[in-house]
């Protein structure tokens, strides 16, 4: 058993940035409540699902909403407690151990925060393995893992409850709910016993993001090259963001960037489309990488990596892109979270054979 | 002797103090530049001394002073002359999660707080109320504190949406303790909490600041016997008057840099550029847009607490004129800086008889530069010229990574160290080397615009959005205007309009802030 303190806290937060592909939120925020809590509360024990029962339940919980909201407005801390009391309550059965819904920007280090508060160990293992815009695109909802019940609450202590036919149509009752709260909110939904998660979570992702975060503080020479060997990347190009573009719908904010290679990769150009997430990297008409696999921009001195709304003219980035976990390549899955649901008219190619 | 009226220009660096005196054209009639003492009146004070003399100009004929200083900055460095301050943050129960200062440095926490307390209250994004704000938790904490703090600053949610909450709780600390400053996070930056409140805090740490920058400044005048209006420079390259340092110090951070680029833009005469200010330890490379500096998108940290002042946004390379060369005599291993000989390089650089070798060195071996006392035998010629070809390829690289756009463009050395950069480099136009650009700081801080902001919430009864916008406009220009700014070429510089929905749809709240140059005659 690995126990989760400041220093994993750190790691985490780099590596969820990582498997975030520019989505998810900053996950500043979440390290500031999370590590404040850890300082109060005491380290929180990282948990394999092998170690639990087969029969014991966990609890996937994640925060929802506008991330500027969150910027303002940010949770009272009570909101995990009040999430697991509700579920023990109409499942009528204990929570054995908290789980990650998002492994991805600020909901990859909330869990700890919750965790070492409610006093549970959080479970290796989460719902995306990256970072996705709606409650259905969970690889717990292409298992076949029933998302109900889903529960929201808010920092003033309201509880809402839903029963849905679907996860797409939790998905908007959840908006709904979500923004009369005030844009941002915490939720908990797909409670799974450990049995199930063992094939519809992504196991082994809350250590691996901090062996990866971990790997990108402490590398000192290359660590870009580091990066990629131990997340069997690609680098896609290395260069200078000459163009971003971008408009916000409904929500969410989309747009694309242009990065003009240099030094090996002078005279290509590569262009990087975001809904959130970045979804598509393309080069002269053809596709480099695509959604579900994950795609992220890095600073090319520090390896760090670039959230989608801190793009901008000027920066020195290399584009890498990272297989995802190989549950969302049926196609089932790419029903849900293919490159078509987010309106590319392409077929997806897993990284590895485009860059074989 | 010289006739007519006078602006003197001051610039208060962690290194050197500058100043300018100049005249009604902006003509520059005397510079200085000495190293900024321990006593930063003394400095201030020498400095007008020095270029009142100089100039030959009857001090009587000095009508506006201009200060830049880092004051603010020092005092938050290295912890000293800070203000106790009682936090009050409105946002229960939200919030919770990460109470006001935890985030500080401790050493820094330890010498400000007063006390922090959370209590309910705040709004939403839209302007309604999160929940009611707990009047009685606030009294409460106030009777808790023992001793007054020397000031209070109070934060709540979404407070640039709605400082409702924020007056409340101003109201009732007023009520107990009438004479000590408040400052409101409403009124200091935008979106955020964390950082909003840090700024606010850090303000009211520094009001004492303040009234000693006020004060300092106005004892060196009465030695020199200058009886001139007082003006300060602050983060956004404009200039503020006395009434708001006292209220705003915070908002001087930041400065330097600032006048920095204002300066180099004057003494060129451009308006779109990049600006290298090379120092003796680093420089900074900037970009002007429309004569002012491009502001830094990213949370800027002052003393490891991290604030969201906008701020101009500034890459800082290791390379000045006293950094000093590594490796073997030879040039193999070849290191260049960080490390620099700073200030003492007329003591210990190579061309002054010392026997480190540095920068200023290999450009004096190479004939860039002809300065100093010695020549540099140490190092040889083979190695100098690697080491200025190192060093042009960083300067092309910052300047690249800054650039706007792919085209060539227009380069602006300032600085004492800019004998550093050679004739061009690629992605550059030209380099231009105003004469006096080692004084740019002064000049930026002497030329400044001055300028005023309303923040105010406007009832729209029997009157258009369109009108109320217009004569907030006008009432931000008049504020600037009757702080001495040219009518005719005072104009709006920024213009926010906050979102009141829900609330009521008879009213809109408008931050304006209005600019314009300084006349020589204050409409008073």
């Amino acid at each position: 058993m690995k126990l989760i303190g400041d220093n994993e806290l750190e790691w985490l937060s780099m590596g969820a940035s990582v498997f975030g592909g520019g989505g998810g939120g900053d996950p500043h925020m979440g390290s500031l409540m999370a590590g404040h809590a850890l300082d109060t509360g005491g380290e929180v024990p990282l948990v394999s699902l092998d170690s639990l029962d087969d029969e014991d339940l966990i609890l996937p919980v994640a925060m929802v909403g506008a991330p500027t909201v969150m910027a303002e407005k940010f949770l009272s801390g009570d909101e995990g407690d009040r999430l697991k009391t509700a579920m023990e309550k109409a499942l009528d059965r204990k929570i054995s151990a908290v789980c990650c819904a998002e492994l991805g920007g600020v909901n990859g280090v909330i869990p700890v925060m919750w965790a070492t508060r409610i006093g549970l160990p959080i479970v290796d293992c989460d719902l995306m393995g990256r970072a996705f815009p709606e409650l259905q695109m969970t690889t717990a909802a292409i298992a076949g893992v029933s998302i109900n019940p889903v529960v929201i609450t808010d920092e003033r202590g309201n509880v809402v409850q839903f029963r849905t036919v679907s996860p797409k149509w939790a998905e908007k009752m959840v908006r709904t709910v979500v923004a009369s709260m005030g844009a941002a909110a915490s939720l908990c939904l797909y409670p799974m016993t450990v049995a199930q998660a063992k094939t519809a979570t992504v196991v082994g992702s809350v250590s691996r993001a901090m062996e990866v975060g971990r790997l990108l503080l402490e590398a000192s020479d290359d660590p870009i090259a580091a990066l990629c060997d131990s997340v069997d990347g690609y680098p896609l190009i290395e260069g200078k963001l000459v163009d971003v573009e971008r408009q916000t719908t409904e929500g969410f904010s989309r747009g694309s960037a242009t990065i003009e290679g240099t030094g090996a990769d002078s005279g290509r150009l590569l262009r990087l489309e975001f809904q959130n997430e970045n979804l598509l990297a393309m080069e002269d008409g053809r596709v480099l990488a695509s959604v579900p696999d994950i795609i992220t921009a890095v600073d090319v001195h520090t390896a760090r990596p670039i959230v989608t709304e801190r793009l901008r003219y000027g920066q020195r980035v290399s584009v890498l892109a990272l297989p995802c976990d190989p549950i969302w390549r049926s196609d089932k899955a790419l029903e849900v979270v293919g490159p078509k649901v987010f309106s590319y008219d392409i077929d997806y190619v897993p990284v590895e054979e485009l860059h074989g | 002797m010289a006739e007519g009226l006078f602006r003197i220009g001051i610039d208060v660096g962690g290194t050197n103090t500058d100043a300018v005196l100049m005249g009604s054209d902006l003509e520059i009639l005397a510079k200085h530049k000495a190293t900024t003492s321990s006593d930063v009146v003394e400095s201030i004070s020498e400095a007008m001394a020095a270029v009142i003399a100089q100039s030959e100009v009857s001090a009587e004929c000095v009508t506006q002073v201009m200060l830049g200083t880092t004051h603010a900055t020092n005092a938050v460095l290295q912890r000293r002359d800070l203000g106790k301050v009682a936090t009050i943050r409105i946002g229960g129960p939200a919030t919770k999660s990460v109470p006001p200062l935890v985030t500080w440095p401790t050493d820094l926490r330890d010498v400000v707080s007063a006390g922090e307390i959370i209590v309910d209250g705040g709004f939403e994004f839209d302007g309604t109320e999160q929940v009611a704000f707990d009047a009685q938790a606030t009294e409460k904490f106030l009777d808790s504190l023992a001793d007054a703090p020397d000031a209070f600053a109070v934060a709540s949610v979404f407070a640039p949406v709605s400082d409702a909450h924020e007056l409340q709780a101003a109201e009732l600390i007023r009520a107990r303790f009438p004479d000590t400053p408040i400052s409101l996070s409403g009124s200091i930056g935008s979106i955020g909490l964390i950082e909003r409140e840090n700024a606010c805090v850090l303000n009211a740490a520094l009001i004492e600041v303040a009234h000693k920058i006020v004060s300092g400044l106005g004892s060196a005048l009465i030695q020199n016997g200058v009886d001139a209006i007082q003006y300060f420079a602050q983060n956004d390259g404009t200039l503020m008057a006395m009434e708001r340092v006292l209220k705003f110090p915070v908002l001087t951070i930041g400065s330097g840099p600032a006048n920095s680029m204002r300066g180099a833009a004057h003494l060129s005469g451009l308006a779109e550029a990049i600006v290298v200010d090379v120092g003796g330890t680093s420089t900074d490379i900037g970009v002007l847009t429309s004569g002012f500096p491009r502001e830094s998108a990213i949370p800027v940290e002052i003393g490891g607490v991290r604030t969201n002042f906008r701020m101009p946004d500034l890459l800082a390379v290791a390379l000045g004129g006293g950094t000093v060369i590594g490796g073997s005599t030879d040039g193999t291993d070849l290191k260049i800086g960080p490390e620099s000989v700073g200030h003492k390089l007329s003591t210990e650089a190579l061309c002054f008889g010392g026997t480190v070798s540095t920068l200023s060195d290999a450009a004096n071996k190479k004939g860039r530069a002809s300065f100093g006392t010695a020549e540099p035998d140490a190092l040889s010629d083979d190695v100098a010229g690697l080491v200025l070809d190192r060093i042009d390829a960083l300067f092309e690289d910052g300047i690249d990574r800054m650039k706007l756009s792919r085209s060539d463009q227009p380069v602006i050395a300032v600085g004492g160290g800019s004998v550093l950069m050679p004739e061009s480099l690629a992605g550059v136009s030209q380099i231009i080397r105003p004469a006096h650009h080692d004084v740019a700081n002064a000049v930026g801080a002497a030329i400044a615009s001055i300028s005023a902001e309303i923040d105010q919430i406007f009832p729209l009864d029997g009157t258009t959005r369109e009108e109320t916008l217009e004569a907030a406009k006008a009432d931000a220009i008049g504020a600037a205007v009757a702080l001495g700014a040219v009518p005719a070429d005072t104009e709006v510089i920024s213009l926010e309009e906050l979102t009141m929905a829900y609330m009521t749809d008879n009213i809109i709240r408008l931050r304006i802030k209005a600019a314009g140059p300084l006349g020589q005659f204050v409409a008073d």
